[in-house]
């Protein structure tokens, strides 16, 4: 069940050179989240809606988000220090299935904030970490104290390998077996992802972020179709959703 | 002692807080954060006859004070309602108020007949929602229209009938005035305002549906003025809606004339909110010395 609380900041700063992270004392959400939820935060000032953040990481009573600016809510946001409150909802939405005993994890830029929890939370997990460059790396040093192995691509070439997730991926599937893929990123990417996943047989999850309204599945306003062509409410059926289940990349 | 019972078109509410259709959905998201007992009256998610996928998306956009919606009606149907919605909702002692909209007289009241048959408590007429092409706003606009699909839904219909007034005409008084001539028990407004946002760099409308309608705060002056307006044009029991989040906002709207209220686009700031708005009437009639709601219904003292 989701609980809706004044969080205090325990922690705000930004990560070099474009993300933020937000440590919360937040201990109903802490108690109940599962990797792939997300929070519903009331930036205040001039916006309206809340906003939604994946949950990257849960350290007993304390819940870490990770975002960038993106407009003016997350721009609220960076003005927050220690001590001040923040209203929070959640944890809401349906989180990965991390059932089995290897997983591998695939993420594209600010993407690697959600799966980070899932690393922590997995019996066995890879990572494969991409960026559009070194200077938009981040996360990867969290991921090396959680995961097996995590292997670095750069758009650029300017860290790891100068390639897409998706070429590191095939080359994986077809050397290692894994019971599930989660992939969160841009959609281009994730799309590129599920392909590679879906033409090795490998089951596979996706991590979907639209603009919402409520959060909570009553407004109906972040709709996506399933393959069956029916909408979908991103914030209460997913945002987590099987690789097949839905039509997302159009 | 504070009694915020309420009698509204012949039934009876704990309080004069009722939450608005298409913010609500069908009561069970909210219902996980308190129990819908606590409210006066659920108006459920717009209803057509037969099940609707809505509009492609995005279907939103934030505006000053306010959002911008064109979801487009997306719902199970009648007989999904009836099926699978209506008994979750009956294990709660609330008033149920069935919002439906129709593409005919003739559907609006086979609509009725089915849905006052089926047991929920009133119906909600939407001849108002602005973002789907046939049926909903062009009924709403248009007097002799409004009133040919109150009498069809009156003439099927075994529970009081409200109709939901759309703020996008000329004179809403007249539509009021056409409304309850044609025997309406109830006048629910205001429904949302048509607007539209722009993407400066591609150009392209922010929502697929080009417009959508405008809810939340920043209705919520042009709201306190229709449910004025409609107070003097007519008799009937005002359900007020448009921006409520407060307390005191519920209190200037049962001034303006509104018997009961409804919450809306505020649920979604705050799930809390329709709980927070009736402590707030209660506390403002405790601290002014009065007793009931009833007490300030159309009490403002117009210049």
């Amino acid at each position: 069940m989701p609980v809706s609380e004044m969080a205090v900041i325990r922690e705000s700063r930004a990560m070099e050179p474009y993300g933020f992270s937000l440590i919360l004392d937040a201990p109903g959400i802490a108690a109940a989240a599962v990797p792939g939820q997300f929070v519903h935060v009331d930036c205040g000032g001039d916006t309206l809606l809340r906003r939604p953040f994946g949950v990257c990481g849960v350290d007993g009573m304390q819940v870490r988000l990770c975002y960038e600016l993106k407009g003016r809510g997350t721009e609220l946001l960076t003005r927050v220090r220690a001590g001040d409150l923040l209203p929070v909802m959640g944890p809401l939405g349906r989180g990965f299935d991390l059932s089995g005993e290897r997983i591998l994890l695939v993420g594209g830029g600010m993407g690697t904030a959600p799966l980070l929890f899932a690393a922590g939370r997995s019996k066995y997990a890879d990572a494969i970490l991409g960026y559009r460059s070194a200077d938009q790396e981040l996360l990867s040093e969290d991921y090396k104290k959680v995961c097996g192995t995590v292997e670095l691509c750069t758009d650029d070439g300017t860290l790891g390998e100068h390639a897409f997730p998706d070429a590191l991926v095939r080359r994986r599937l077809e050397r290692e077996a894994y019971d599930r893929v989660l992939i969160c990123g841009p959609n281009a990417m994730m799309k590129a992802v599920a392909k590679v996943c879906k033409e090795a047989g490998a089951p596979y999850q996706v991590s979907l972020d639209v603009r919402m309204g409520c959060g909570v599945g009553a407004c109906l306003v972040c709709a996506c179709r399933d393959s069956a062509g029916h909408y979908r409410r991103v914030c209460r059926d997913g945002p987590v959703f099987d690789g097949e289940e839905m039509d997302w990349d159009d | 002692m504070t009694d915020l019972t309420i009698e509204f078109a012949g039934l009876r509410w704990k309080n004069p807080v009722a939450v608005a259709s298409g913010t609500f959905g069908f009561g069970r998201e909210y219902g996980e954060f308190y129990d819908l007992s606590e409210l006066g009256a659920i108006c459920v998610k717009g209803l057509t006859l037969h099940p609707r996928e809505g509009n492609a998306p995005p279907r939103i956009a934030e505006t000053p004070a306010g959002i911008l919606n064109a979801v487009g009606l997306q719902n199970p149907g009648v007989e999904g309602f009836i099926r699978q919605e209506l008994p979750e909702l009956r294990r709660h002692d609330v008033p149920v108020i069935a919002n439906l909209s129709g593409n005919s007289p003739e559907e609006y009241g086979e609509m009725a007949a089915m849905l006052s048959d089926a047991g929920v408590d009133m119906l909600e007429v939407n001849i108002s929602c602005p973002n789907v092409k046939a049926g909903g706003m062009a009924f709403g606009t248009c007097p002799a229209a409004a009133a040919e699909v109150t009498r069809a839904v009156k003439d099927r219909s075994k529970v009081p009938v409200m109709v939901k007034l759309s703020p996008n005409v000329t004179d809403i008084a007249e539509m009021a005035r056409a409304v309850e001539d044609a025997g309406a028990d109830a006048l629910s407004l205001i429904n949302t305002l048509l607007g539209m946002r722009i993407d400066i760099e591609t150009r392209r409308p922010v929502l697929r549906n080009n417009t959508g309608g405008l809810s939340g705060p920043a209705v919520f002056p042009v709201a306190v003025r229709m449910v004025w307006q409609v107070r003097q044009a007519v008799k009937l029991p005002i359900l007020g809606m448009g921006g409520i989040r407060s307390g005191d906002d519920a209190v200037e709207m049962l001034l303006a004339g509104a018997d009961a209220v409804a919450v809306g686009t505020a649920s979604f700031v705050d799930p809390f909110a329709p709980i927070r708005v009736r402590d707030g009437i209660a506390a403002y009639l405790d601290s002014h010395g009065l007793t009931s709601p009833r007490e300030l219904s159309g009490g403002v003292r117009a210049w």
